[in-house]
């Protein structure tokens, strides 16, 4: 392996794991606050198109970063009205997180039929309209943030607290709902650059559930990283590492000129996620009161 | 009615664009007026700028054009295809078209069970009384986008990307892998795939990065065959300086200057003859012969001999499809056509191998 290689290998799980990250650094919040967060993935969906929806329109005069504030707002205000569900109604939050899944699902390709007359897919940003490095950056900021905000903030505590002992943080004159539905709103403002860092930075347009997942692998690597900033960030890394392994091993010959049959190649991601789990790393607590309404009293 | 506000002109214009109307539906044999078709895309859409947005241009001109009715719905998942066939068959639609291979067993088992209506299903094959497969010689086309690739070339790297690595997309590459090598005996071809899973169809980011890898490894054309997340490997031709090639629809105007050309596959001509077939089978009464199943029935292949496949030529590829290219690829098609190439097809390949 040379040097340019190892460039290339480098730079595309930078690229890999940026979108990731940032809804895992979206679910990180909420879920440390008590509200379980499945919507990621749809807010996420919602913030790659409303990107691509603003930076379209804003083309020539800063485009790209118009793109990731209406990301951030649209995934916001996606966010709050899950709060609205699952704070102040106390809404079920597997079965409201689902529900906001499946209208962002159904949302994007309605808007996108609205504006563009097309369910598909939007046109394309050119080139100078994409952001090159921006997100990536963004979201190791992010990550070292919230992970500093954690261990050192009041803030921190408190998110922590929320979702561990509720009552406790109420006895000390914390509004214990105002704060979970602050923190929702926050992941979705990560979870909407996530999904803008998707369509205008690794591509170039909205596309139908373009995400593909990645909402719930972030999840996934919340878990995997026990619901800490910096642990996740390591998790979401191995993902990218092994995804870009799997990608870059596709259709190298081995052993004598013949490459390993794909459907093997691609089993990697898979098979390596298993073992790690399995082995590696233990038992994973989650907050105490994850998924638990608070009743202010 | 409305019509008393136009008074007794009124009445005889409408009287006479009537009668102008019925006169020119049965004078030109087009007994569509009445025929309704339901048509279920797959899981990419009307607008996917490839597969689904062919069938779904095919259908249109059937309807501008023989006045058909037509409905169409965009299936979002692997599990709604039998719930969407069965609810047009339920209701008095005549012709069912389904679109793309992920329907084969909802259309089998829906055609059974609704003798009386006809069914269609595009890119794959089902067998039944009422059921037309439409399924496309995809390695024929694919073959001649590899002569382009490898014409192309400055340095002997071709790439080709896949959605998933089924058969149906097996198929494009073992086809292209033939045209390079027909055209360069040295070139090496890259494969590569987005994904094991239905969203394969749908992550541009991934098939970037699928394409940026093989850029960086020296490949300079990558024919994909990957649906929507096909926009992807344009994306980074065009970061990279480098060609890409297009796929099932025309899709040169996407990125020109990017785009050498697409292969074809020609889903709305398809679906459009069915269609037309139906149409002119029908009496007056909107009957068809009773034993029209046995000619509308069975597989009809569509290839490079009848326009089936075809590679996309227009003002947005002029200058990359130089005339001395276009004429070794249009001689290439000849001696497909005539049988004196005989283009190595994965369906067939792999029945020999056991």
């Amino acid at each position: 392996m040379n040097l340019d290689s190892l460039l290339d290998f480098s730079s595309a799980v930078l690229r890999g794991m940026t979108p990731i990250l940032f809804a895992a650094l979206g679910g990180y919040l909420s879920e440390r606050s008590g509200v379980i967060n499945i919507a990621l993935e749809g807010m996420m969906l919602i913030g790659s198109f409303f990107g691509v929806l603003a930076a379209l329109s804003f083309h020539g005069s800063g485009a790209p970063w118009m793109g990731f504030l209406a990301a951030g707002v649209a995934g916001g205000i996606f966010a709050a009205l899950y709060g609205l569900f699952v704070i102040r109604y106390r809404a079920n939050q597997i079965v409201a997180g689902t529900a906001m899944n499946l209208l962002a699902a159904g949302l994007t390709p309605f808007f996108c039929k609205i504006v563009f007359d097309s369910t598909g897919n939007t046109p394309s940003l050119p080139l100078e309209d994409r952001f090159q490095y921006f997100p990536m950056f963004l979201s190791f900021g992010l990550a070292f943030g919230l992970h500093w905000m954690s261990r050192q903030t009041p803030m921190g505590l408190w998110i922590s607290f929320a979702g561990e002992n509720p009552a406790a943080l109420a006895t000390a004159g914390i509004r214990v709902n105002r704060l979970r539905t602050w923190a929702v709103i926050a992941s979705g403002v990560l979870a909407g650059w996530g999904g803008a860092s998707l369509s205008i930075c690794l591509s170039s347009s909205f596309s139908r559930n373009m995400t593909a997942g990645r909402g719930f692998m972030a999840l996934a690597a919340l878990i995997f990283g026990k619901w800490r900033p910096l642990p996740a960030m390591g998790a979401c890394l191995f993902f990218a590492i092994s995804d870009t392994v799997q990608m870059r091993l596709q259709g190298v010959p081995v052993f004598g000129g013949q490459p390993i049959p794909v459907e093997f190649i691609q089993m990697i991601p898979y098979v390596a996620t298993m073992l790690i789990l399995a082995g590696w790393v233990g038992q994973s607590r989650a907050p105490k009161s994850l998924g638990l309404p608070f009743h202010q009293g | 009615m409305h019509l008393k506000k136009f008074g007794f002109l009124g009445r005889v214009a409408s009287f006479l664009v009537l009668a102008l109307w019925t006169s020119l539906a049965s004078a030109g044999g087009l007994n569509g007026v009445g025929l309704k078709v339901g048509m279920v895309l797959d899981k990419g859409g009307k607008d996917d700028k490839s597969f689904n947005a062919s069938a779904y241009s095919g259908a249109n001109r059937a309807k501008d054009e023989l006045k058909i009715q037509y409905k169409y719905v965009e299936a979002t998942d692997d599990n709604a295809f039998e719930p969407l066939l069965r609810s047009f068959a339920q209701k008095d639609f005549d012709l069912i078209i389904g679109v793309g291979f992920a329907q084969a067993e909802a259309m089998a088992k829906v055609s059974k069970a609704f003798p009386n209506k006809l069914f269609a299903i595009v890119d794959s094959d089902v067998k039944g009384a009422n059921v037309r497969s439409l399924m496309f010689e995809e390695h024929e086309g694919s073959f001649l986008m590899g002569a382009v690739a490898a014409l192309k070339s400055k340095s002997g790297k071709i790439g080709f990307i896949g959605g998933m690595a089924i058969p149906l997309i097996k198929r494009f590459e073992m086809g292209f892998e033939a045209g390079v090598k027909h055209v360069n005996p040295k070139a090496t071809v890259t494969s590569n795939f987005v994904g094991v899973t239905a969203d394969s169809w749908n992550n541009p980011p991934k098939a970037k990065e699928l394409a940026l890898g093989q850029f960086n490894n020296g490949v300079d054309v990558i024919f994909q065959a990957a649906g929507a997340s096909g926009s992807g490997v344009f994306d980074a031709a065009e970061e990279k300086k480098k060609f890409a090639i297009g796929v099932d629809s025309n899709q040169n105007w996407m990125k020109p200057g990017v785009i050498l050309t697409s292969m074809m596959k020609r889903v709305d001509i398809s679906v459009y003859e069915t269609i037309k077939e139906v149409a002119a089978a029908r009496n007056a009464e909107g009957k068809l012969p009773a034993d029209f199943n046995k000619t509308f029935a069975g597989l009809k292949r569509f290839g490079l001999k009848n326009s089936g496949v075809d590679y996309a030529l227009d003002s947005h590829n002029q200058k990359e499809m130089s005339a001395d290219v276009k004429k070794k690829i249009d001689d290439l098609k000849g001696q497909i056509t005539s049988g004196k190439i005989k283009v190595p097809d994965f369906y067939t390949a792999k029945a020999g191998k056991k």
